[in-house]
């Protein structure tokens, strides 16, 4: 329980603390392992490169988490970023605006 | 030192800079980063680094030309992969501009900030990360040891003993011959393995030697993933499997190699055609050398940084950590790899560290077009590493869904660990 609050203390604070330029790249790493360096995809595993805008981005990430868009992990992944986090991941991926 | 007076002193320092060989000194943020051991953490700190922080100068120290990745050699010993599919070298990294050294390392010098190779040259290093992995506790079961491994192979560590000897041992095994393992307690190196390679084995003797038993004795009650295990066992290899846990006897104490024998704690005797044993393990020599170990064999390390606690100055990566809840997967290595590189970077350049997120995806393959996994994200606290409440977590069991939705599931994981891994060896490698 102790841990509980004080994870979410941490997000609260972290927040400021996500505009460092390392940010994005840290971040895209959990995308990368599975999507590839550039979020081309893999074997079955869809891109996720400047397929969408970032608004459309940012509703599936939600979706997924919210168990309401089809997913064998996604659900599960998209559920451990913070909004600011997918928004980040939205600014990386989404097509140019 | 504030930044701008590091600036101003990387500026002062400019001409003299342009004259030596280090010139990448001169800009902000620059440091010499040796990185020791190139299997999933050390490869992936090489190349994050290569990528976003051209400021570093990277040297990355690995004894072998060759790397044969842990995940898919429980394919190789279920013949559905070869040896050259997870094989690979580090010419793609060298050609990336990191400086790929093949030697091994006789010792770590942390006060000078040093590395001395077996050739006798001294590597220097602004920061250190140490990637080592994993050694295998010879004598923890007694009688095995390293050439008892031989007769009974454990096929855990690649670069010990490729996952081909027990493969030949399998194939050899008479139809009707048992396939014994022995599973350690935890913690050890890929959780989800010895079940994966229960999958693997199982799936073979199906097809291949269909009088064949699987006998796994388990050194503790529970493993990862284990209803979706024994789900698929039940459905996939009926009357193949019989798993034991601790409870049930399934500790193994000693082993007779020459009689292929295995005693359990209550004194039980089994023989084997096969006897496959996982021991208990370690972090690897090296970081028990320099001083990285605490008294349960494994590196504790600062959550924020990856720094060790025991050693100033260098980053522990990977299996060799303590890093609960975080399991020791090559995904979380090469997550570990990424954050210890930018907290790296950034203390270099006179900034706070990154926030911490951690990643994991663990695929399994239990059976063809059968996959299943654990994911992960995990943060840092003050004193360790959690998960973030409500995500992660294991496929849904058969139960939890339609039949048509259960074979889609199955079939998607199975494709995209196939995705997975050729995505995190080509980053790596390619």
């Amino acid at each position: 329980m102790h841990l509980k609050i004080t994870l979410c203390f941490l997000f609260l604070t972290a927040t400021p603390a996500f505009a460092q330029a390392a940010d994005t790249p840290l971040l895209i790493g959990g995308c990368q392992g599975c999507h590839g360096a550039s979020g081309q995809g893999a074997q079955g595993i869809p891109s996720i490169k400047a397929n969408h805008s970032r608004d459309e981005f940012i509703a599936i990430m939600r979706a997924f988490g919210a168990n309401e868009r089809p997913a064998t992990v996604m659900g599960r992944i998209s559920r451990g970023y913070t909004p600011d986090q997918i928004a980040l991941l939205a600014a990386h991926y989404a097509r140019p605006q | 030192m504030s930044i701008s007076r590091r600036n101003f002193l990387a500026a002062a320092a400019l001409p003299v800079a342009l004259a030596a060989p280090r010139i990448s000194h001169a800009q902000a943020g620059a440091g010499r980063v040796v990185i020791i051991g190139g299997g999933f953490g050390g490869a992936s700190a090489a190349r994050f680094a290569r990528d976003n922080f051209p400021a570093l100068d990277v040297t990355l120290i690995e004894r072998s030309r060759s790397f044969s990745t842990c995940p898919y050699g429980n394919l190789v010993l279920a013949g559905r992969r070869d040896m050259n599919s997870i094989t690979f070298g580090y010419e793609k990294l060298a050609a990336r501009g990191v400086r790929v050294v093949h030697q091994s390392v006789v010792a770590v010098d942390a006060a000078a900030k040093q590395v001395r190779l077996a050739g006798g040259a001294q590597i220097p290093y602004d920061r250190l990360i140490m990637s080592p992995g994993i050694d295998l506790r010879w004598g923890a079961i007694e009688g095995y040891d390293e050439a008892e491994s031989e007769r009974m192979p454990h096929g855990w560590v690649p670069s010990l003993q490729p996952i081909s000897l027990l493969r030949r041992q399998l194939e050899a095994m008479p139809d009707g011959g048992n396939f014994i393992m022995v599973i350690p307690d935890n913690p050890f190196r890929c959780p989800p393995g010895p079940y994966e390679r229960i999958s693997m084995v199982a799936d073979y003797l199906k097809r291949a030697k269909p009088r064949s038993k699987l006998i796994a004795l388990d050194a503790k009650n529970g493993f990862s993933k284990q209803p979706l295990f024994q789900d698929a066992w039940a459905e996939l290899y009926p009357g193949i499997i019989e798993w034991r846990g601790a409870s049930s006897d399934g500790r193994v104490m000693r082993v007779n190699a020459a009689a292929m024998e295995v005693e359990t704690e209550f004194g039980e005797k089994l023989k084997g055609a096969v006897v496959n044993v996982i021991p208990p393990q370690m972090a690897a020599k090296i970081a028990r050398d320099a001083g990285l170990a605490n008294q349960s064999g494994w590196c504790p390390i600062k959550p924020a940084t990856m720094e060790s606690t025991q050693v100033e100055g260098i980053h522990v990566l990977g299996d060799a950590t303590i890093a609960a809840p975080m399991p020791k997967s090559g995904f979380v290595a090469s997550s570990h790899a990424k954050h210890a590189v930018a907290c790296i970077a950034a203390s270099l350049a006179g900034r706070a560290p990154p926030a911490a997120t951690f990643f994991n995806t663990c695929y399994s393959h239990v059976g063809p077009d059968y996959g299943i996994s654990i994911v992960g994200v995990f943060r840092s606290g003050p004193n360790g590493f959690a998960e973030v409440e409500g995500s992660g977590g294991v496929s849904p069991r058969n139960a939890a869904m339609t039949a048509e939705r259960r074979k889609e599931q199955r079939q998607l994981e199975a494709l995209y660990a196939d995705g997975w891994y050729q995505s995190i060896t080509d980053e790596m490698f390619g």
